[in-house]
């Protein structure tokens, strides 16, 4: 039971990562598309100013809390997936310093270099995130030791680069909504227009994304299993549905509330489909990392569970608050601020 | 190198360049604090360009603590899994802890207290430095916890295979890890102090901005001095539980060969370990490390001799890093108690204010020696006397960890030149000109 309550709070950290620090990942993959001028890639900068260091602890709570609740499946999945994290670390750091750095300097080259590692440093976490879920989705090629056969080319298999495009464009509108929110009067529009565009595309390779699933992966027999979990992907789709509907009527708060759904639904039922497996093997179903093969000790299980249902609620409660103090649009002023990035 | 030299390297560097941001972090956090409970208290408007002005330098370092610090929260899985899997039941719950209870306030208040100076009141304003000054705090204590149980395993049994918790509490409240981790955060703070007193030097050499420069040299100089006179009473217990719970690591420190009782410290010496003895050894205090260890003159001592080779600590490295770090204290203590002394009119003392725009670098020497002693003179093992470090390493691709190794040393050396221009730039501007980046549309 315990390891079950574990199983979905793994999810749940997962799942409040995608869904805070994707407009992050995603605006600044958009920046060399919506930005042209210094202050127009600014606002890009801005626009996650005071959010994108609260939003990426989530990952490594997510981290952490595999670590304290499923200690095998933290030492197997990161060291089997050693150059993929490795890359992800690596283009988390660019994308941070970028951000603190970029407009300590005037000079073109310094601001250009930094641009280019908030672009890398956005778009490589996203496409390698997608990858490696899918990858885990299908299972991983592990032996009875959690010694992976492979490298990162085996990753890069058909499905786990349509999954690493899903969550590229998810992001994407994800974090072009966010622009349509919190931007200024020349960006916001901008930010719509992109996640308008992309929003075709994305629903093409959602749909693709769905139907490989039932092919590549054995998720859906856990829905089968247990109907009710047929609300996530439900979740999904009408989350992408009401993003469209909602941005047709320009009420970007809602539609971003619609696109972080689809993130949210379409995470939890990767993860519900998963269950209890955390790190199914390819090469036999008895060498799968399990809540339950993995887990903590029942005393360390409690402790962590009084620890998570204290502190997630609250931090949730103040990065609440943190969005609603500074939800409102940037105005081209606010760049003339001294903390302004 | 194998894949277990390699890990080392690459859990060095990346731990030893992480070390370099976090003390200030933690002791400029509440330097900054105090500074802006001063303006909130007082509402002088020069202490609020004081907390603006030391504010920056924080962010700048604060930046690359965040940063490098990610990949020490994955580390222990790419390249110590076994490791992981052995003691994640203690060690990765402390972790997570670390991460969900002080992570998130620091990261989310430090972006209130940047982008809040015009939104909030000043007491909410307030608030939100302190929280962030706690909160990095709190971060080092449950890091240390986690530390200090692979120094001194305690509240487990081995059971599946694997280092099981029992008692969470004993884990927690050990002496071993309060210890380590009172003497973390007050090296810290020193390093933050010396940091501080040595910009104001600067600019009151140069007769810029006096009173500015002399008010911070003042809320600087008192805590300073406190917190080296507490680091030498402190670090003296920190060395005696070794006596009990790290007797190898005692001896290789002092670089004690026989068991003994009633054993001295020699003030000057040199260990030779090809051949088990000091080649190099005078001006003896007698029985004073039985007594410093052990309360005791005549107590005994273990010797390295009393170890087989294969479970001794690096001598030399273990006696030096302790050796320096002692002595510097010492430096410390005179410096910061003549900048004390002085704290009215420090603008007049040229050659005092010289000598501390040059020991910026000393505590940052002082607290990475501190932990290559912790670190270095806890081998062989991984978790004391539990499991080696040669058993703990992951089963991958060497060419995997070389090439990331690689990574971060180049990475690493790119962010802390970066990283040291901006905080030099910043702090040789000084307060009177902080204008907003420009940029044109
Ligand atoms: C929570 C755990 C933890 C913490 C807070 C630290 N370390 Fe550590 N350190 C380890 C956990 C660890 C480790 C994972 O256990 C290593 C890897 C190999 C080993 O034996 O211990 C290690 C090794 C290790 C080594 C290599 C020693 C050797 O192989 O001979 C050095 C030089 C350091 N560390 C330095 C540091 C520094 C400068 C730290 C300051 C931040 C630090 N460590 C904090
Ligand atoms: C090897 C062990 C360590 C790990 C795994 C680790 C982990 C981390 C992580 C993940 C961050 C970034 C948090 C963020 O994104 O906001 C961080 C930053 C920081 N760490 Fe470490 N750390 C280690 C060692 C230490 C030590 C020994 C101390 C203090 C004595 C320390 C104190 C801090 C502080 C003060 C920060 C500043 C920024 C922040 O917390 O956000 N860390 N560390
Ligand atoms: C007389 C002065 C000092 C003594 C006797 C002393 C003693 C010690 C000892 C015995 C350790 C190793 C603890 C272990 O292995 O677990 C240690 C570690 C350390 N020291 Fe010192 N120290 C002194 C001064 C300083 C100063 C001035 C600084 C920094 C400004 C400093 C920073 C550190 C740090 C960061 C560590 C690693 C963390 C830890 O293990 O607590 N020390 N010290």
């Amino acid at each position: 039971m315990l390891e079950t309550i574990w199983f979905v709070l793994w999810g749940v950290l997962w799942t409040v990562y995608f869904v805070l620090d994707g407009f992050d990942l995603g605006l600044g993959t958009l920046m060399p598309f919506l930005a042209k001028t210094d202050d127009e890639r600014r606002i890009i900068f801005n626009a996650q100013g005071p959010f994108w260091d609260g939003n990426e602890v989530w990952l490594l709570t997510a981290g952490g809390a595999t670590f304290a609740a499923f200690p095998r499946t933290y030492a197997t999945m990161f060291s089997a997936l050693y150059t993929p994290l490795m890359l992800l670390l690596f283009a988390l750091i660019l994308r941070g310093i970028a951000i603190e750095f970029r407009s300590k300097e005037d000079a073109t080259w310094w601001r250009t270099t930094w641009d280019t590692c908030m672009i890398v440093g956005s778009f490589l976490p996203a496409l390698l995130l997608g990858v490696a879920f899918a990858n885990i989705f299908q299972g991983l090629p592990l032996d009875a030791d959690g010694i992976m056969h492979g490298n990162l080319l085996t990753l890069l298999n058909p499905y786990g680069l349509l999954g690493g495009l899903l969550f590229v464009l998810l992001f994407l509108v994800h974090g072009g909504l966010w622009l349509a929110i919190k931007g200024d009067e020349v960006m916001r529009p901008r930010g719509a227009r992109a996640a308008r565009i992309l929003w075709l595309p994305l629903l093409l390779v959602a749909v693709v994304f769905l139907i490989a699933t039932a092919f590549a992966t054995d998720l859906y027999s856990n829905l089968l299993r247990w109907p009710l979990l047929w609300v996530f992907p439900i979740l999904a789709v009408l989350g992408l549905l009401g993003s469209r509907f909602f941005m047709a009527k320009q009420s970007y708060w809602k539609a971003w509330g619609a696109s972080a759904a689809t993130i949210a639904g379409a995470t939890a039922f990767g993860v519900a489909g998963l269950y209890p497996r955390l790190l199914p093997s390819r090469l036999d179903p008895a060498f799968s990392l399990t809540a339950f093969n993995s887990a903590s000790s029942t005393l360390t299980l409690k402790i962590m569970l009084g620890v998570a249902l204290f502190f997630v609620p609250v931090v949730l409660i103040y990065q609440f608050w943190v969005y609603r103090t500074f939800a409102q649009p940037l105005r081209l002023e606010d760049l003339e601020r001294p903390e302004a990035y | 190198m194998d894949v277990l030299h390699l890990s080392r390297l690459q859990f060095a560097v990346s731990t030893y360049f992480h070390f370099l941001f976090v003390p200030l972090t933690l002791g400029l956090s509440i330097l900054v604090a105090v500074m802006e409970t001063i303006y909130v208290r007082r509402g002088d408007e020069e202490y609020k360009r004081m907390t603006k002005f030391w504010g920056k330098l924080f962010l700048i370092n604060f930046a690359i603590g965040v940063v490098t610090g990610i990949t020490l929260e994955f580390q222990f899985g790419t390249n110590w899994s076994r490791y992981s899997a052995f003691v994640g039941d203690i060690f990765g719950s402390l972790l997570a802890i670390e991460a969900t209870a002080t992570f998130f306030l620091e990261s989310t208040f430090i972006a209130v207290w940047v982008f809040g100076w015009e939104r909030l009141s000043k007491r909410a304003h307030l608030t939100a430095i302190w929280l962030v000054a706690i909160a990095s705090n709190m971060s080092a204590f449950w890091i240390i916890v986690a530390n200090a149980w692979m120094q001194s395993p305690v509240g487990y049994v081995i059971r599946n295979g694997r280092a099981e918790l029992t008692d969470f509490m004993a884990v927690i409240t050990q002496r071993f890890a309060i210890l380590e981790f009172l003497h973390t955060v007050g090296g810290a703070y020193i390093l933050a102090g010396f940091f501080v007193l040595g910009i104001s030097s600067w600019h009151l050499l140069r007769r810029q901005n006096v009173s500015f420069f002399s008010k911070s040299f003042r809320v600087a100089a008192a805590f300073t001095l406190i917190f080296s006179i507490f680091e030498l009473l402190q670090g003296h217990m920190n060395a005696e539980i070794l006596g009990t719970k790290q007797p190898a690591k005692l001896a290789a420190m002092e670089s004690q060969w026989e068991t003994q009782n009633g054993a001295s410290i020699n003030l000057i010496q040199w260990p030779d370990a090809a051949n088990e003895r000091n080649s190099i050894q005078t001006l003896s205090i007698p029985k004073m490390l039985s007594l410093l260890a052990h309360y005791n003159p005549d107590a005994e001592v273990k010797g390295l001799k009393a170890y087989p080779r294969d479970q001794r600590p690096p001598v030399l490295v273990s006696f030096l890093s302790f050796r320096i770090m002692v002595g510097l204290v010492f430096v410390f203590i005179a410096l910061s108690g003549w900048a004390w002394l002085k704290h009215s009119a420090p603008e007049k003392q040229s050659f005092l204010l010289r000598l501390l725009v040059w020991t910026i670098p000393l505590p940052y020497l002082a607290c990475e020696l501190g932990w290559t002693l912790a670190e270095v003179g806890r081998q062989p093992w991984i978790v004391y006397r539990i499991m080696r470090t040669s058993d703990a390493v992951s089963p991958i691709a060497t060419s995997q960890v070389a090439i990331s190794v690689a990574a971060f040393i180049v990475v690493y050396t790119l962010l802390g030149v970066v990283d040291f221009y901006l905080l030099f730039k910043y702090a040789r501007r000084g307060p009177a000109d902080m204008p907003a980046p420009a940029g044109g549309r």
